[in-house]
């Protein structure tokens, strides 16, 4: 029984869980390349990621049970790797109201999260000296690889208590007036400014309408056009409509690869379109609301890869990404004189939704 | 909850005319008040009885504001190639073209150039007909030319609002117009030039919460509703019902987000004299 003379690895092979896994694996793979005959993917894609997270959980097991048996951990790591190769398939594939599924993912990391990957001496600041402070728009100072700049965000919660002290990430006018406010403060002392986006939209209350919601967002699309220092934008889950542009001016518009960007919810639209709320896949699907469609239309200037799987995978990993292409754009952006700056921004928005033919 | 319910229907408010009378004669929804229609004509399409203004198209109301309602058409020759190639119900295409043929436009916009009181003015007027108005890849680029136009050639401009919002059968890109509009609007403003928003009945979504809250000068026509959500939307979301004449044009006044709520009679007037007041620019400008 000792052809190799490795009892650990015999006793291994004979459990015959790595073939069982592979052969999971391969039922996936399966049902997966099955789904995409028929054209089915919108249920298949969450159902064969919740396979592959169960296969995951299996070989994550199975490393600590291998102890030092090096071809175990070999043979582990191949699987592992067939796993996220799979899931990138999977992920590729997603329709975009899948897309919108991950954009909103509950363990997503949201905008105090990227602060945390990506920034250092953040430090808060709050309220618009008009009526308030709002906990769902997030402003603060930072440090991005030692240089001062200003942060802006949209912020969720993750539980009951937090999502209603956030709002569900949805501003009142006193947000967004707090954040031009703040972006004064840093054209003022020449800071850049990098803002985060992630709403499913201004909160539509009465409070809200009685103070000017409207006014505070159109506001904020003017005055950002004004702006003398560098503006990054990055969509990081829902770019919701108006709410989303009130912080998305910027000389950059960056999407990560999972997150949607759209003039109304999959679901409003299909309650208003097709007088029906549950049509919202198929109004995912019209609206064009990935991030390769906003690359396609010009809307944004880049895609910025997520880990396998999605950010909420991999905190680290998506930091690391968004990190590079945030301090390569930061160092573009820098070398040009003010009067090039705006000149750029006005014409990056000028130029756009140029859909129409003429006469 | 009030104890007995209205069991006659008598009072149905709710907009549609019951009485055909194949146009010779208007119901007043507000009063219900018959009016016959030359005369509802002759007062700028306001009923005479409860003062409501009724809705009007931009062709109607850009000859009302015009000195003897001569203007010239600009910009109006672009249409949208439906870069989504959007369906619902209904392609996209499909009611373009209607709207085409019902509206003789080719988008929800007219861009004119005409005299107010002997001086030349640029008016956008959006068209409500039209696809509720909505805002889409050719409206935002017709109100940005107007707007550049009154920058550099220096010319006092009125955007008059009648929409929905954005148009959702162009998605994000709709959502575009927002930006490009008020990156043009700061242009215009750092030139120190005037321009009035006049918002009419209805005037919601994407357009309130870009051009239409900017002006120099925020006039609501009276009665107008005008908002950022509409009614609807709020309503499911803070269950609750809305209280009477909320976001209506006198709400918002009270609120601070208008300027002057102005009878149709009075507002050719009313903008003449604020263009005369906007007419000296601060040094440097």
């Amino acid at each position: 029984m000792t052809e190799t003379g490795d009892p650990g690895q015999q006793s291994w092979r004979q459990l015959g869980i790595l073939p069982a896994i592979e052969y999971w694996i391969a039922t996936v793979q399966g049902f997966w390349a099955a789904s995409a005959e028929t054209n089915s993917y919108m249920e298949a894609s969450g159902k064969a990621e919740q396979e592959l997270e169960k296969i995951e959980q299996q070989i994550v097991q199975l490393e600590s049970a291998a102890g030092d048996n090096q071809e175990a951990h070999r043979q582990l790591a191949m699987l592992q790797e067939q796993v996220a190769n799979l899931r990138k398939q999977v992920t590729a594939a997603m329709g975009p109201w899948q897309r919108t599924e991950l954009a909103r993912h509950p363990q997503r990391p949201y905008m105090l999260d990227w602060v945390e990957l990506m920034f250092t001496d953040w430090s808060e600041l709050h309220g618009d000296r008009r009526f308030g402070d709002d906990p769902a728009l997030v402003c603060g100072m930072a440090k991005f690889h030692g240089e001062d700049v200003l942060v802006i965000g949209h912020q969720k919660g993750r539980d009951v208590k937090q999502r209603v002290h956030r709002n569900f990430g949805q501003a009142n006018p006193e947000g967004y007036r707090k954040a031009m406010r703040l972006m004064r403060l840093a054209e003022k002392f020449n800071r850049p400014i990098f803002t985060f986006v992630d709403t499913q939209g201004a909160y539509p209350g009465l409070g809200a309408e009685e103070r000017g919601q409207a006014e505070a967002i159109a506001y904020n699309l003017r005055e950002m056009a004004k702006l003398t220092v560098p503006v990054i934008v990055t969509v990081t889950g829902e770019g919701g409509s108006g709410g989303a542009l009130a912080i998305a001016i910027g000389d950059r518009v960056l999407m990560l690869e999972n997150s949607v960007y759209s003039v109304i919810s999959p679901e409003g639209c299909a309650s208003i379109m097709w007088r029906d709320s549950t049509k919202r896949e198929l109004a995912a699907q019209a609206l064009r609301i990935t991030a390769p469609d906003m690359m396609e239309m010009g809307i944004i200037d880049a895609i910025v890869p997520e880990p396998p799987g999605g950010a909420h995978r991999d905190y680290q990993g998506a930091a690391a990404a968004l990190d590079a292409v945030l301090q390569t754009n930061l160092a573009e952006l820098k070398k040009l004189t003010v009067q090039q700056l705006l000149d750029g921004r006005y014409n990056k928005f000028r130029k756009m939704a140029q859909f129409f033919t003429e006469e | 909850m009030s104890w007995f319910k209205r069991q006659s229907q008598d009072f149905d408010t709710s907009g549609e005319r019951k009485v055909k009378t194949e146009g010779l004669w208007v119901k007043c929804d507000q009063c219900r008040q018959i009016i016959w229609k030359k005369d509802l004509e002759e007062n700028l399409h306001v009923c005479p009885k409860c003062d409501k203004h009724f809705r009007i198209d931009a062709r109607t109301r850009l000859a009302q504001l015009f000195d003897n309602g001569e203007y010239t058409m600009e910009d109006g020759n672009l249409s949208s190639t439906d870069p989504l190639k959007f369906t619902d119900l209904k392609p996209y295409a499909a009611r373009l073209k209607a709207a085409q043929k019902q509206t003789g436009l080719k988008d929800a916009i007219i861009n004119a150039r005409g005299l107010i009181l002997g001086k030349p003015v640029i008016i956008s007027a959006m068209e409500y007909s039209f696809i509720g108005g909505s805002m889409g890849a050719v409206v935002g680029e017709t109100i940005t030319r107007a707007i550049e136009k009154a920058t550099k050639e220096r010319i006092p401009i009125i955007i008059i609002s009648a929409s929905g919002g954005a148009r959702m059968m162009e998605g994000t890109i709709s959502l575009m117009t927002l930006a490009k509009i008020s990156a043009a609007l700061a242009r215009l403003d750092q030139a120190g030039m005037p321009f009035i928003s006049v918002l009419t009945d209805p005037t919601t979504g994407g357009v309130t919460a870009s051009f239409a809250m900017l002006g120099d000068l925020n006039i609501g026509e009276p009665g107008a509703l005008i908002g950022f959500a509409g009614p609807r939307v709020i309503e499911q979301t803070i269950r609750q019902k809305l209280p009477e004449g909320f976001q209506r044009s006198e709400f918002l006044l009270e609120h601070g987000m208008l300027d002057a709520v102005v009878h149709r009679r009075d507002l050719k007037n009313y903008i003449a004299r604020a263009f005369e007041f906007m007419a000296v620019r601060k040094q440097g400008a």
